[in-house]
C-alpha cells in the first residue's frame, strides 16, 4: 500500500515536472490561491493554499527567469494587494520574513559552523535598542524618571535616519557578536550552550536594569514612541491610484506602513538569502563545515578555526541586528520582554524544524512556526470557544460543547504542542522538514539502538538538493553516526 | 494523465469554494475580542482577565440578544509577547464582526497593539494597563478603567504619610507595572518628607533572602512593593520570618485572597499589611461579592487581580455597543460609533466603581481604597477593612 | 580507626562530608574576606557617607554586622542549587547531554510533595501532628516527590531520549527542550483542571518557620542577633544527606561501579555484561529523585510553586554544575555553594556599595559573568577534567 502511494506520488511529481506543465500549474495555483484569498480574506485555509502555491515554483523544474518573475509577481504585487485587504496576512508574512532572517542568521552559527547558540535574541535586542535609543526622545531623557517624558521633548533624529541605522545595526550587532565570540573560542560543545545562554540573559537584564544610574533603556517601561521612516503623501496616492479598484478601498497611511515594512523586511531577507547562499558555496562555507565536522582535522589542514568561528558569530549576529532595527521601527515600542530566552529557543526551533544547515529549510521552519503560532492554534481555539458558546453537541454521546472545560483550550497549550512537535521531529525526522543537501549526502548507514536499521537501510543518499522531499524522508531517519563517544 | 491533472485542479477549486463558503459572516453576529496572556508564566492573571470578560458577556449581553444580535467572545492569547499581540491585533482588526476589544495585561503589549486598534477605530477598554503612556497618546479608541501608576503610587505615599511614617524601603517586580507604581511612590514620598532608604527591583519569585538583608539592616518603617501578590506575599512572609515588624504596603496587584493563602498570619503581625486598590472590598460592595461568588461557581477558583476590572470592561463595552446599536436603529453599529459610545457613558455603574471617562480615556475620577488585611485566612479576604477612601482625578 | 576509614564504604561517607565542610568554610571565608576588603576600600566614599546618614553606621561595621546572616542565606541557597545540579551532572556524566527538562522534573517533584501535604492538610492530619508528626509528613512528602520525579524522569528517558541515543548531540538536546516545554504545560493542565489555578502554596505546619537563635553580639547601637530558620536547617541537612547518599551509591556500590563504567565507555561496558539501558534508566531515576527532593525542599523554603518554578533555579543549578565542572559530583557541590554565596553576597551588598545605582538586580548578571570568566580560564570548570574536543 505504502509503495503504491509512493509510486503514485512519484508519478505526480514526474508529471508536474514535465515540459510546460510546471509553468501552467504553478501560475494556475498562484492565481487560484490569490482568488481564494481575495474572495474570502479571512479564511485561513485559503491563505494556506496561497502560501503553498507561492512556495511551489521553488520545487518545480522551470526556467529560472520564469521562477524569478513569479516570485516578483507574488512578493511585490499580489501580497501587498491581499495585505491591504487584510492586514493580518501582511503581519503574518512580515513576521515570517523577520524570523526567516533571524533563522538564517542563527543557521550560519548553528547549522554551518556547528556552534550552539542559545542567546541569539541578544543581537536582535542590540539592533532594536540601537534604533529605539536614537530614533526616539530617549537621548534627551537620560536623567528623567523612567516612563516620563517632559512635554515638548523633541525627537533626537529625523525619521529617515532609519535607513542608515539598518546598516549601523548590522555593524553594531556584528561587533557585539565578535565580543561574544572572543571568550567563546576556547569553549566547546555544551559549555558553549550555557555561555551563550548566559550572555543572552545578561543582555536582556542589562536592558531591564539600565534605567539607572543613567536612564539609557527606560528599564522595564520600554522605549516608546519610536519613529518610523517618513512616507511622502505622493507614494500612498500613487499606490491608491493603481490599486484602489483591486483593494476595494483607499489605503490609509497606517496600513501603508505595514506594506512598507513588509517590503523592507523582504529586501533584508532577500539580501540575507543571497549572502547565505554565497557563503554556503564559498571557501568560507566549506571551512565552516570542516570545523563543524572535526575542528582538529580542520585546523591541521590549515583552516584558521578561530578567525572563522568569529566570522560566523559576526555574520549571524549582523542579520539579527538589521532585523532588530526594523522591529523597533515597525512596533514603535521596544521592551526587554521581547528578548527572553524563550524567544531564542523559538528561533532555534525554526532552524531545527526546517532543517539545520538548509537555507530553504530554515525559511520553511520559520513559516511553519509562525503560521502555527499565529493562525492555526489561535483559530482552532477561537473555533472551540465558538462551539462552546453555541448549542452544538456531539450527537451520539450527547456531549454539549458548552460543557467542555475551560482549561482545554489549545491556544493555552501552545508550548505543549511545540514541545511534542520538537520531540517527534527529533525522533522521526531529526534532519528537519527540508534537510540540507550537504547533510543528506553525508548521511551514512548506521543502525540505531532501537532497531530502526530497517528504515535506515532503505534510505540511501539522495541524489540532489532535496528536489524530492518524498524520498528525503527515508534517509532522514538515518541519523549521522554517533560522533561523541570516546 | 491529462485527466488526473484536471482532477487535481478541480479538487483544489472545490475545496477553495467550500472554504470561501465558510468565510461568509452572519451579519447579525457581534464579536468582542479579549487579548491577554493565556499561556506561559503570566497566564494565571491573563486567563482570569479572559474569564472575567466571559462572565460579564454571559450575564450582561441580554439587551443585545433581545435586539436580535448574537454576541460572541473571541479570546486571543497574546502570550505576553508584543509580536503575537500585534499580530492578533491585526487579526482582530480585520474581522468586521469584532466591535470592541477588552484587553491586555502587559502594557508592553497593549501599547504597540493599540496602535492597530487606533488605526482601525476599534474601541479598546483596558482592565489592567496602568502605564501612563497607554492614555497619554490621547487616542479616542483607548480607554482604561484601572488606575494609573502615577496616581496609585502617590496614593500609597500619601497614606503612609498620613500614618506618620518617616522612612520607607521601596521594591518592585521589574515589570512596567510594578516599577511604574514604585517610582511614583518614591517620588511622592520624597516630596512629603518620607526618607526613602532604598529602591530596588527584583525578578525573583521565591527567594528574597539576599534582598531582605539590606532592608532589615536599614530598618524602614514601611516596605512598599510595587507588583503582584504572588511576589509581594512571599516577600512579606519571608521578611516577617526574618524578624521585620514594620508595615507592608502594596498596590492593587496585591488584591487577591491568595495573598492571604501565601502570607497567612505573617501579614497581620507587627504594623500590619495595607494595599491600595480601585476595587472596593467585596463585603462593602454587593456587586463585588456577587461577582466573586459567580466567578468561583463558574471557573472553580478565586478571581485573580484584574478579573473584576475585566468584568467591568466588558460591561462597559456591551453597554456602549447597545447604545450605539440603538442609535443605529438596531443595526450593526459602526466601530467608530462604539468607540464614541464608550466615551459617552456617564456614571456607568460597575462592580469596581462608577465610571466616567475623561478626554484622554482615563477615569475622570477614580476612587482609591486603602485596605488593611485583617485576616490570614483566605476565606475572610472580602472582610478586609477599608482604612481610607480617596477620590482622585488623573493628572491632566 | 584507620582501618575503618580505609574501608571503601565509610570513606565515601566521610570524604564528601569533609569536602562540604571545606567548601562551605573556604567559600565563606573567601567571600567574607573579599567583602571586608571592599568595605575598607570604600571607607570615606559616598556610600559610606550615605550609610552614616541613613543608618548611623559606617560601611565596615555594616558589612561585618551583616556577614553572618548573609553567609547562612548563601549556604542554604547553595545547597539547594547543589541538590538540583546533581541531577544535571549525573545525566551529563553518563550520557554527555544536557537534560534540559531537569528543571521541570524538579517542578514535578515539588508539585507531588506539595499536593500530598495539601491533601494531608485538608484531611486535618497536619494540624494535630504534634512535635514530631510534621517531620514524618515532610519525610513522606519528600519521598513522594522523589518517587514521582524519578518515575517521570525514567519515563522521559524511555520516550524521548532513548530513541535518540547515538544521534548527533544537538538532537537529544532539542528533544529535551521539547520535553521541557511539554512538561510545563502538562503540569499546568493537570493542576488547573480541578481548581482553575495552577500554582500551589505549601501549607503552614510544624515549627519550620521558627528561628533558632545562634548567637548575638553587642554593638554600639542595637544588639545583632544571628539566627537560622528551622527550615533552612532542614534544607541543608536533607541536601547533605542526599549528596552523601548519592556519592556513596556512585562510588561505593556495585551499581555505582556499573554507572561509572557506562559513563566511561558504553560499548565496552555492554561487552562486559552491564545492561546499559537499565543503568541509564537508573541514572535518570537517581537524578530525577534528587531533583524531586530538591523541589519539595524548595517549596518548603520558599512557599509558592508554579509550573514555571523550575526555570530559574534550574538555570542557576546548571550554571553551578558547569562552574564546578559538569559530570563531576564534587564539582556540582562546589559550584552550587559558590553560586549560592555569590548571589547572597551580591544581593545583600551590591546596592549598598553602589548607593543604589547597581542594586541586587545585577546578581544574575554577576553570576553569569563569573561563569563566563571561569570557563574562559578553565574551560572544563573548576574541578572538571579536560574534555576531548569531540566530547
Amino acid at each position: 500500500m505504502k509503495t503504491k502511494l509512493r509510486e503514485f506520488l512519484q508519478k505526480i511529481v514526474a508529471f508536474l515536472n514535465r515540459g510546460r506543465v510546471p509553468y501552467f500549474f504553478s501560475l494556475g495555483a498562484i492565481v487560484l490561491g490569490f482568488i481564494l484569498v481575495y474572495l474570502s480574506p479571512r479564511s485561513i485555509p485559503a491563505f494556506l493554499v496561497f502560501a503553498a502555491a507561492a512556495g511551489l515554483p521553488y520545487f518545480l523544474t522551470m526556467n529560472k527567469a520564469f521562477k524569478l518573475a513569479l516570485a516578483v509577481l507574488v512578493a511585490v504585487v499580489l501580497v501587498p494587494i491581499l495585505g491591504a485587504r487584510n492586514i493580518f496576512y501582511l503581519e503574518v508574512i512580515f513576521q515570517i520574513a523577520v524570523f526567516s532572517a533571524l533563522a538564517l542568521g542563527l543557521n550560519i552559527v548553528v547549522g554551518f559552523s556547528g556552534l550552539l547558540n542559545f542567546g541569539y535574541m541578544a543581537f536582535y535586542a542590540v539592533g532594536a535598542y540601537l534604533w529605539a535609543f536614537f530614533g526616539s526622545q530617549q537621548p534627551f531623557l537620560l536623567n528623567a524618571i523612567p516612563g516620563t517624558v517632559p512635554p515638548g521633548t523633541q525627537f533626537f533624529m529625523a525619521p529617515d535616519w532609519f535607513y542608515l541605522f539598518i546598516f549601523l545595526g548590522i555593524i553594531v550587532a556584528a561587533i557585539v557578536g565578535l565580543i561574544l565570540g572572543l571568550p567563546v573560542l576556547r569553549v566547546r560543545g555544551d559549555y558553549l550552550a550555557i555561555i551563550t545562554l548566559g550572555f543572552g540573559e545578561i543582555v536582556r537584564q542589562l536592558a531591564n536594569n539600565l534605567d539607572k544610574p543613567i536612564n539609557l533603556t527606560n528599564g522595564p517601561q520600554g522605549i516608546t514612541p519610536i519613529q518610523r521612516p517618513s512616507l511622502p503623501e505622493g507614494v500612498i496616492k500613487f499606490f491608491n491610484n493603481i490599486f484602489e479598484p483591486l483593494v476595494g478601498r483607499p489605503v490609509t497611511v497606517n496600513q501603508f506602513y505595514n506594506i512598507l515594512f513588509y517590503l523592507i523586511a523582504l529586501v533584508v531577507v532577500i539580501v540575507a538569502i543571497v549572502i547565505t547562499y554565497r557563503l554556503d558555496d564559498s571557501k568560507m562555507g566549506r571551512a565552516w563545515t570542516a570545523i563543524r565536522e572535526d575542528e582538529l582535522a580542520a585546523t591541521a589542514m590549515g583552516i584558521p578555526a578561530n578567525r572563522l568561528k568569529l566570522t560566523a558569530f559576526a555574520v549571524g549576529a549582523s542579520f539579527a541586528g538589521a532585523m532588530g532595527v526594523l522591529f523597533a521601527a515597525s512596533r514603535t515600542f521596544v521592551s526587554p520582554e521581547s528578548f527572553s530566552f524563550l524567544q531564542s529557543v523559538g528561533v532555534l526551533t525554526m532552524v531545527i524544524l526546517g532543517g539545520i544547515g538548509s537555507i530553504p529549510g530554515v525559511i520553511i521552519g520559520a513559516t511553519v512556526v509562525i503560521i502555527l503560532n499565529l493562525q492555526v492554534l489561535q483559530s482552532f481555539s477561537l473555533f472551540l470557544s465558538q462551539l462552546r458558546q453555541s448549542d452544538a453537541y456531539i450527537p451520539i454521546i450527547n456531549f454539549y460543547w458548552r460543557d467542555l472545560s475551560n482549561q482545554l483550550d489549545p491556544s493555552k497549550y501552545q508550548r505543549l504542542v511545540f514541545g511534542i512537535i520538537l520531540i517527534l521531529m527529533m525522533i522521526y525526522r531529526p534532519a528537519g522538514i527540508f534537510p540540507a543537501a550537504r547533510r543528506q549526502r553525508e548521511l551514512r548507514k548506521h543502525p540505531l539502538d532501537d532497531g530502526e536499521a530497517k528504515a535506515a537501510a532503505k534510505g540511501g543518499p539522495v541524489n540532489d538538493a532535496g528536489q524530492d522531499p518524498d524520498t528525503g524522508s527515508a534517509s532522514a531517519t538515518n541519523v549521522k553516526e554517533n560522533d561523541h563517544e570516546r | 494523465m491529462r485527466n488526473r491533472y484536471i482532477l487535481v485542479v478541480m479538487s483544489l477549486a472545490v475545496m477553495g469554494l467550500l472554504l470561501a463558503g465558510c468565510g461568509a459572516a452572519d451579519p447579525k453576529v457581534i464579536k468582542i475580542a479579549t487579548q491577554s496572556p493565556l499561556s506561559g508564566g503570566m497566564s494565571a492573571v491573563g486567563t482570569d482577565i479572559k474569564n472575567g470578560a466571559q462572565l460579564a458577556m454571559e450575564q450582561l449581553s441580554g439587551p443585545l440578544v433581545a435586539m436580535g444580535f448574537k454576541v460572541e467572545l473571541a479570546a486571543f492569547d497574546d502570550q505576553g509577547n508584543p509580536d503575537t499581540g500585534v499580530a492578533n491585533a491585526k487579526n482582530i482588526v480585520s474581522d468586521p464582526a469584532i466591535l470592541a476589544i477588552v484587553g491586555h495585561y502587559n502594557s508592553g503589549v497593549q501599547i504597540p497593539a493599540s496602535e492597530e486598534y487606533h488605526a482601525a477605530g476599534l474601541a479598546n477598554v483596558s482592565p489592567a494597563n496602568t502605564n501612563p503612556k497607554v492614555t497619554e497618546r490621547g487616542y479616542l479608541e483607548v480607554s482604561r478603567i484601572c488606575g494609573r501608576d502615577d496616581v496609585q503610587g502617590a496614593v500609597g505615599a500619601q497614606f503612609a504619610n498620613g500614618k506618620g511614617i518617616k522612612s520607607a524601603y521601596v521594591l518592585h517586580d521589574k515589570t512596567a507595572y510594578g516599577q511604574g507604581i514604585a517610582e511614583y511612590f518614591k517620588r511622592e514620598s520624597e516630596t512629603l518628607g518620607i526618607k526613602v532608604l532604598g529602591f530596588a527591583g527584583t525578578e525573583e519569585k521565591a527567594n528574597f533572602d539576599s534582598i531582605l538583608s539590606p532592608i532589615l539592616a536599614a530598618k524602614p518603617e514601611v516596605i512598599y512593593f510595587g507588583g503582584m501578590f504572588d511576589q509581594a506575599a512571599v516577600l512579606f512572609k519571608q521578611a516577617r520570618q526574618k524578624g521585620y515588624m514594620g508595615m507592608f504596603l502594596s498596590d492593587d496587584g496585591f488584591d487577591s485572597s491568595d495573598a492571604a493563602k501565601i502570607g497567612g498570619a505573617a501579614l497581620l503581625e507587627g504594623a500590619g499589611t495595607y494595599f491600595s486598590t480601585v476595587a472596593g472590598p467585596a463585603a462593602a460592595y454587593p456587586g463585588t461579592a456577587k461577582f466573586q461568588a459567580d466567578f468561583k461557581a463558574k471557573f472553580g477558583g478565586e478571581p485573580q487581580p484584574f478579573a473584576a476590572q475585566s468584568y467591568d470592561s466588558m460591561a462597559i463595552v456591551l453597554k456602549a455597543i447597545e447604545n450605539a446599536a440603538l442609535a443605529a436603529d438596531k443595526k450593526m453599529p459602526a466601530r467608530a460609533d462604539v468607540a464614541k459610545a464608550v466615551r459617552a457613558l456617564k456614571d456607568f455603574p460597575g462592580i469596581t466603581g462608577t465610571f466616567t471617562f475623561n478626554s484622554k480615556g482615563d477615569l475622570a475620577k477614580a476612587k482609591y481604597f486603602i485596605i488593611q488585611v485583617t485576616s490570614g485566612d483566605p476565606a475572610n479576604w472580602s472582610q478586609n477593612k477599608i482604612d481610607r477612601i480617596l477620590d482622585i482625578a488623573p493628572p491632566q | 580507626m584507620r582501618r575503618l576509614i580505609k574501608s571503601d564504604a565509610l570513606r565515601e561517607i566521610i570524604l564528601p562530608l569533609g569536602q562540604m565542610t571545606v567548601f562551605v568554610l573556604g567559600a565563606g571565608a573567601l567571600f567574607s574576606a573579599v567583602m571586608i576588603l571592599f568595605a575598607l576600600l570604600f571607607r570615606g566614599s559616598g556610600a559610606d557617607k550615605l550609610l552614616l546618614d541613613t543608618q548611623g553606621v559606617n560601611i565596615l561595621f555594616y558589612t561585618i554586622s551583616n556577614l553572618p546572616q548573609v553567609l547562612i542565606d548563601g549556604v542554604t541557597l547553595g545547597f539547594v542549587y547543589a541538590a538540583i545540579a546533581l541531577g544535571y551532572t549525573m545525566v551529563y556524566g553518563v550520557l554527555e547531554f544536557i537534560n534540559f527538562a531537569h528543571s521541570e522534573i524538579f517542578a514535578i517533584g515539588a508539585f507531588a510533595g506539595v499536593e500530598f501535604l495539601i491533601l494531608m492538610d485538608k484531611i486535618g492530619l497536619l494540624a494535630g501532628a504534634g512535635t514530631y508528626g510534621p517531620y514524618l509528613y515532610l519525610t513522606l512528602a519528600l519521598s513522594i516527590g522523589m518517587l514521582t520525579a524519578g518515575g517521570v524522569a525514567v519515563l522521559i528517558e524511555r520516550a524521548a531520549y532513548r530513541p535518540l541515543r547515538g544521534a548527533p548531540r544537538l538532537v537529544p538536546l532539542i528533544s529535551a527542550i521539547g520535553v521541557s516545554f511539554a512538561l510545563q504545560d502538562i503540569i499546568r493542565l493537570v493542576e488547573s483542571l480541578t481548581t482553575g489555578q495552577f500554582y500551589r502554596v505549601i501549607p503552614t505546619f510544624g515549627n519550620f518557620d521558627e528561628r533558632i537563635p545562634l548567637f548575638s553580639f553587642k554593638t554600639s547601637s542595637a544588639p545583632i542577633n544571628v539566627n537560622i530558620q528551622v527550615k533552612s536547617v532542614i534544607v541543608i541537612v536533607a541536601a547533605m544527606m542526599m549528596l552523601v547518599g548519592l556519592n556513596y551509591i556512585v562510588k561505593a556500590t556495585r551499581l555505582g561501579k556499573a554507572i561509572r563504567s557506562v559513563a566511561q565507555d558504553r560499548n565496552t561496558a555492554a561487552i562486559m555484561g552491564i545492561g546499559v539501558n537499565g543503568i541509564i534508566a537508573f541514572t535518570f531515576l537517581l537524578g530525577g529523585a534528587l531533583g524531586g527532593a530538591a523541589g519539595v525542599l524548595y517549596a518548603l523554603k520558599f512557599t509558592r510553586i508554579d509550573p514555571f518554578v523550575g526555570f530559574m533555579p534550574g538555570m542557576k543549578a546548571f550554571t553551578a554544575a558547569v562552574l564546578g565542572g559538569i559530570g563531576n559530583l564534587t564539582g556540582a557541590l562546589l559550584g552550587g555553594i559558590i553560586l549560592g554565596m555569590l548571589e547572597s553576597f551580591a544581593g545583600a551588598y551590591l546596592g549598598t556599595f553602589t548607593m543604589g545605582n547597581f542594586g541586587s538586580e545585577y546578581k544574575d548578571i554577576i553570576a553569569f559573568l563569573i561563569l563566563i570568566i571561569v570557563i574562559i580560564f578553565r574551560p572544563s570548570g573548576l574541578l572538571g577534567e579536560q574534555i576531548s574536543q569531540k566530547a
